[in-house]
This record gives structure tokens, sequence and C-alpha cells, in this order.
């Protein structure tokens, strides 16, 4: 196991290097899709002149009535659906949304082998539990009911 | 979004006035500039000295107070006089207002721009502004004012988390323990809000708040608590670590203690902040300095990185519910952002116990509206 210093460790830097670059990746893509949504050049599910009727919805409602408006699933799209409807510009918004919500996960597995190596196990497996989670939550398993 | 991390209220403390035993705190600067004022007031009303200059003082306070209620409701009143318009009950296939559909994401985008630059100057994260204003005064549903508010939240620690763990004042291993607990409950704490009725989370939530303006108001801050000896789980987990303090010109060496106790906190902490969308800065601040002992600066930067992760798992709860709608999500991000930056850039000319009285004020004022919303919707008001 490594000294405490004054300088953050070897994970600490790695962590915020993967960080930082995710988030920049985030919020670029961000600005890029939004325009692309609200200048018209991706036609959205929801018009533009209609999502304001859509907002004051419980979540529920909000979606039904998205399918049963504009989609005509089977199913409202939740979870990950929104990647089949990338060609869409309100859904194409979701892809920078899962990078910034995302990165922290491929954060914690970036540095689980290195706190391994250094025989930091406790560390390790607390990482590895945090990621676990994380993804669990990202992937839509463990998501309630809405009302 | 908040990517500064205020030290203003960090006390001034020079090496004199560090106590040897255990510096319970010296409290920061407005509030040590209030509670001189009224010692002083109180002192001189009790020898009957009434001159020219308390006189003044009274005056101005006075005209401070004033003034907080006057941007409150300045900066809240245009939203609530159209939302007031605009919230009615919403049919299967809604009617449309084509029209103005941008209006709103462009008061939005005014509204969390001057949010970005109070939440700096008033030391405060985001979200926590964020999700009771705008489900207070806007017509979206609160399930998705959650939902953006913890994109808020989670992108101002995103930006601030980097250059904080790089400078070693967020630390790796106070956060990771504290976030394997917050995050676990923050996904909780999204499925029991997005399972709960609408008015019975508006009602919490401004409880909450409220609970927000006691603590803003009574907590007190330690810049270097005294930690006597770390606790068998800190020692295992070796959450300690060495930082420069400038003020003090001299390294500190920190370890914790209590971690058992402060871990457990987390699990209410985590839950609140995936129930209601809020960063937990205002919570995890005070549990990581006063409960825990790490060293005020320290916690503060740890608390802001430590959002990144638990808003994180609480964001993919409400991003697979489908709580994202992008027209409010983005010109929200853009405006904190934007404000933020101004926000820093006013640090320099902006009066602290203004803007800390202000926050409280709007706090305050948010708290009560989200009650007042709860109660008339269960129809008790």
């Amino acid at each position: 196991m490594s000294e405490i210093t004054k300088e953050a460790t070897q994970e600490q830097l790695l962590y915020a290097a993967i960080l930082e670059k995710g988030m920049f990746a985030g919020l670029a893509l961000m600005f890029v899709t939004f325009a692309l949504y609200v200048f018209g050049i991706l036609e959205p599910v929801i018009p533009l002149d209609q999502v304001s009727a859509y907002w004051n919805m419980p979540v529920g409602d909000y979606l039904a009535a998205m399918n049963s408006n504009f989609l005509h699933q089977a199913h409202a799209p939740t979870g990950w659906a929104w990647l089949s409807m990338l060609g869409k510009g309100d859904f194409l918004n979701f892809l920078p949304v899962a990078i910034l919500s995302g990165v922290t996960i491929v954060c914690y597995l970036a540095i689980v082998p290195g706190l391994f190596a250094r025989g930091d196990k406790a560390m390790g497996f607390i990482c590895l539990a945090t990621a676990v989670i994380l993804t669990l939550a990202a992937s839509g398993l463990i998501a309630g009911g809405g009302h | 979004m908040d990517s500064t991390i205020d030290f203003r209220d960090t006390p001034l403390t020079t090496p004199g006035m560090h106590r040897a035993g255990g510096d319970e705190t010296t409290s920061h600067n407005q509030r040590q500039h209030i509670d001189l004022f009224y010692i002083y007031h109180i002192y001189s009303m009790s020898f009957g000295i009434e001159e020219e200059t308390q006189m003044l003082e009274k005056i101005k306070k006075k005209a401070e107070m004033f003034m907080v209620s006057i941007v409150c409701a300045v900066l809240l009143s245009p939203a609530w006089a159209v939302a007031s318009e605009v919230i009615t009950e919403v049919p299967m296939v809604p009617e449309v207002d084509g029209a103005g559909w941008w209006k709103w994401p462009l008061i939005l985008l005014v509204v969390t721009f001057v949010m970005g630059i109070i939440a700096v100057l008033g030391g405060v994260g985001g979200g926590v502004l964020f999700v009771p204003i705008i489900s207070g005064f806007f017509p979206f549903h609160l399930d998705f004012v959650r939902g953006t508010g913890l994109l808020v939240a989670l992108c101002g620690a995103l930006a601030a988390g980097p250059g904080l763990l790089k400078a070693n004042l967020a630390n790796l291993r106070l956060a990771l323990p504290v976030a394997l607990i917050a995050s676990t409950m923050a996904i909780v704490g999204a499925m029991v809000g997005l399972a709960l009725p609408t008015h019975i989370v508006q009602l919490c939530l401004g409880g909450t708040i409220l609970g927000i303006v006691a603590i803003m108001l009574s907590a007190k801050k330690s810049t270097i608590p005294d930690v006597p000896a770390a606790d068998n789980l800190s020692s295992a987990l070796r959450i300690c670590g060495i930082y420069h303090e400038p003020t003090m010109n001299q390294d500190i060496n920190w370890k914790v203690h209590r971690t058992p106790l402060g871990l457990a906190t987390f699990i209410i902490i985590g839950f609140m902040a995936g129930m209601f969308g809020l960063g937990a800065g205002w919570a995890n601040v005070p549990v990581l300095n006063l409960m825990m002992g790490a060293p005020l600066k320290i916690s503060v930067a740890t608390s802001k990185f430590l959002l990144s992760i638990t808003d994180t798992s609480a964001a993919w709860i409400y991003v697979n519910k489908g709580c994202v709608i992008p027209m409010m999500v983005v010109p929200s991000l853009i405006g904190i952002m934007l404000g933020s930056f101004v926000g820093v850039r006013l640090l320099k000319v902006a009066k602290p116990s203004f803007i800390r009285w202000m926050v409280i004020g709007i706090l305050l004022f948010a708290g009560l509206k989200a009650m007042h919303k709860a109660l008339t919707s269960m129809g008790i008001l």
C-alpha cells in the first residue's frame, strides 16, 4: 500500500482524468444534440409546438400519451428504449445524458484493478460493489413502477 | 451549475485562534458579523445607549431584509403569475397551445441563470434551489423537475469533481465507502419518490426544504475539527490524508472518527437525495465535517464530488422511468452553467450576508409554496 502524502493518489488521478473526459464529452454532445433538436434539423417524436402540453403530466401519463399520440407501440418507451429512437431529435438528447450519468461507472471500473494490485482489497471490493449497484441502476432492472 | 466551491464560509482562522483542545467552531464571516452586531446591539440597549450609528445600523439591516424580500418576490413572481395560468387538468390527448411553446424554456433559462449566480454566491448546490423553485412556480410536473434537478446537481458535481480530486481536496478514500451507501439509498429513494403520489412527495419536499433552512440558520462549521483518535473502521479503510491549509500556512494531517455513525446517516441523506432530486451537499458537509471530523475544506470538496456518484444512481432511475424532457433539461443546464460563470466573477464584489439571507429567503418561500401546493391538492387548504 502507498504512503499517505499531500499529493493525490494514482487511483484518484486516474478517476479524475476519466471523469473530466466524460464530462466534457457529455456536455459538448449535449449542445450539439440540443441544437439538432431545437432548430428542427432532426424531427422530434413530440413536435416542438406541442411539448408544453405534456410536461405538466405525471410521467406515467406523459409516456402513455406520447405513445398513444405519436409512437403507437405496444409499450410506452421506458428504460433503454430511447436507443432505438436516436433518429428523433428529442430522444437523441438522451445520449449525452447517458454519457454524463454513465461516466462514473467507467471511473469506478478503471480504478478497481489498481486497488487490488496494491493490496487495497477493502477499497477494491467497495468500488466493485458500487460499480455493480450503479450498473444495476443504469440497466433499468431495478426501476420501480411509476404512478 | 455550481462548479465552484465556495470557501468564503470557511472561518477566518489563524493559528492563535485555533484552540488546542477541540475547537468546536469559529463561525464563518457573515455569521460572526451578524452575531457581533446583535451582541453589540443588546449590550448597547442594556446600558440605554442609543447612538446615531446604531440607528443607522438598524435601518441598514431592515433595508437589507426588505431588499431580500423584494428580490425574492421579483425573482419568483413572473414565473408564479404565468404558472397559475398554465396548471390545468391535462387530458389524455392534450390541447396544444403551439404559439408560445418557447416561453417556458426561455423563462427557465433566465431563472436558472439567476439561480446559478445565487448558488455560487450563496455557496449552495444548484439542485437544492432548482427543485423547490421550479416545482413550486413552473408548470412542469414534479417527476420531471426532480429528474432535471438531479441532472443539474450531477453536472455541477461532474464539472467540479476532476479539479477537486486532482488538488487532493476531494478525498477518494473518504468518498468511496460513503458513496456506496448513499448511492444505494438514492436508488431506493428515487423508486419510492416515483411510486408515491405527487402531493405526498411535494409535501415532504416542502418539509425538507424548511428543514434545510433550519440547518442553514443553525449549523456550525469547524475548520479543522478535533479528532483525538481514528475509529477502527476508518483505520482499517485508511481514511485519512494530508492537505495544505494556506490560512495557517501548514500541512494538516487529518483523520476521521465516528465512521459507522456517519455512514448510517448517509442512509437517510442518500434516500432524500434520490426521493426529492436534491443535491445533498447541505447534509453531506455537516456530517463529514461535524460528525466524522473531516476538515471543512475536505468535507466541502468531498461532498461536491460525492454528488457525482449519489446523483448518478438516482439519475439513472429517473432516466429509465422517462422523467427526462430535453426541453427542460438542456435550458436548465445551460442557465445554471452560465449563471455559475457570472457568479464566480461576482464573488469579489458580492456581499455575503445579503446573499446568504437571500438564499434562505428564497428557500423559505419555495418550501412554503411546495407545502401550500401539496395541501391545496389534498383539499386541506
